[in-house]
């Protein structure tokens, strides 16, 4: 199990985003996750190794370093990176549990069923309404609160973004205040930078999601509620279906604007 | 070799679980097997050159480093994760079995060789009976071996050849610390969710038996 696992499970659940999500999606693996591993890693690779005091005292390096980086960096950004992808997980299984009803159905021989082969069922694309509305909703609510706490939690336990080039320790063995020296600190100033910075933009884009999805919703919701008070049953029939129609033709502009394939 | 194999394996499974068995899947997956390999890996790499005792007698560090770490964490951690799998491969034996039998007798022996009844049933209870056991036998010795899940950041040690007592200092205690608080947490939540599931397939199949023996009963 490595990132390239995550990238196929969630790859999966691109076919169901809307765009947003989608473009959400694109930014998490290659500003995130292929910096993180490509490059962050080799940044702190040698975090300790090269981490030296200016004592002899044995002891007093390991103690300074760990007084000091309580969580290394690159574990907190892997474990953010493991929890926010995580919701994304709830769709998938939705959409899995949906599929696996409709093939139940199918095989029961359903007259409702409108599929004419379980092929179509896997390939099919659920739209974002009803219960897999709450689900997907909810997904964001969670990645957003996720970001927010790691976030957080970054800034507390390092008293900002900046990583200082010398730091003072008198944690004991260290027989006295001693200078201890990070390791590549303007670097690793950079790609926190960098990697906070994309982190605020997952931030916007989970939003703007789930703006957009309020939005639709209660759009939806005043449009029925305006038809079922104006027009009889006919005209009501032909409404709902010009409206999907066009929340057909949205959504598959919405597959052509980024060509994720799952 | 390596843990694609184990997803692979855990992945096929998948087909014959319950709904609390996938979620279990996916929390082995993301929570365990993608944090053990994106993170905790690394913390532990260098255990052995940053562990540093004060003194400079030959062999003392590694006497001392043998005596407070008999097995690594993260090898513990490995081998929990491979042996609390497997009994999943039970079940996948079980159906393989079944599959097996119908082809040498040549004739439909069940109806559905995947369907959980019976026999399938059976070996999927036995399987999460296991999977629970392990993973407590697994939290029992981590506890046992490192008395708590505590990392202090000093150790002494006073093990020939050390001349004395001496100051052994373990690298990034806290780190390690944070990342086997997880461990347990994560263990403790796949042991919630196996009970879970064998409430649930206990109580489904009892209702069963009863209403079918119920029904038998009024006819």
């Amino acid at each position: 199990m490595d990132w390239g696992a995550l990238h196929t499970i969630l790859g999966g659940v691109n076919k169901h985003s809307t765009s947003i999500g989608k473009i959400w999606l694109t930014v998490l693996f290659i500003f995130r996750i292929m910096i993180l591993v490509v490059a962050a890693e080799r940044v702190w690779g040698d975090e300790q190794d090269d981490f030296v005091c200016n004592t002899l005292q044995p002891g007093c390096r390991n103690v300074c370093y760990d007084h000091f980086f309580p969580i290394s960096h690159i574990r907190l950004w892997a474990l953010q990176l493991i929890f926010v992808s995580t919701p994304a997980l709830l769709v998938a299984m939705h959409v899995a549990y949906r599929r696996h009803e409709k093939k139940r159905q199918f095989r029961k021989g359903d007259q409702k069923c409108e599929f004419k082969d379980i092929e179509e069922i896997r390939k099919q694309r659920f739209r974002i309404e009803g219960s897999l509305w709450w689900t997907y909703t909810s997904s964001i609510f969670f990645r957003l609160v996720f970001e927010a706490v790691f976030m957080y939690a970054f800034y507390f336990m390092y008293d900002g973004f900046r990583m200082p080039r010398l730091m003072k320790c008198n944690a004991w063995p260290c027989p006295n205040t001693v200078d201890c020296f990070v390791s590549r600190p303007t670097e690793k100033t950079v790609f926190t930078i960098f990697m906070i910075a994309v982190s605020s933009i997952c931030i916007l884009l989970n939003v703007a999601e789930l703006c957009y999805l309020l939005t639709k919703f209660f759009l939806r919701r005043s449009k029925k509620a305006g038809n079922s008070k104006q027009q009889p049953n006919h005209e009501n029939k032909e409404e709902t279906k010009q409206n999907e129609m066009n929340e057909l033709i949205s959504d598959s502009c919405q597959n052509t604007v980024i060509g994720f394939t799952s | 070799m390596s843990w694609a194999l184990l997803r692979d394996l855990l992945s096929g499974v998948n087909k014959y679980s319950t709904g609390i068995g996938r979620i279990w899947v996916a929390v082995v997956f993301m929570f365990r097997l993608l944090v053990y390999v994106a993170a905790a890996e690394n913390i532990w790499k260098h255990e052995r050159d940053e562990f540093e005792c004060n003194i400079k007698q030959p062999g003392c560090e590694n006497v001392c480093f043998d005596h407070f770490f008999p097995v690594s964490h993260i090898r513990l951690w490995a081998l929990q994760l491979i042996i609390v799998s497997t009994p999943s491969l039970l079940v996948v034996f079980y159906v393989a079995y079944r599959e097996n039998r119908e082809k040498h007798h040549n004739q439909k022996l069940y109806k559905n060789p995947g369907k959980t009844d019976g026999g399938l049933l059976c070996t999927y209870l036995i399987s999460l009976i296991l999977k629970t056991g392990l993973e407590i036998f697994f939290l029992v010795l981590f506890y046992k071996l490192y008395n708590g899940f505590k990392i202090p950041r000093l150790v002494k040690c006073d093990i020939k050849p050390c001349p004395n007592t001496v100051d052994c200092y373990i690298s990034k205690p806290t780190e390690k610390m944070i990342f086997l608080y997880f461990l347990v947490a994560t263990s403790c939540l796949c042991i919630v969710l196996n009970l879970s599931e064998l409430s649930y397939l206990i109580f489904k199949y009892s209702i069963k038996c009863y209403l079918k023996r119920h029904a038998k009963k009024q006819q």
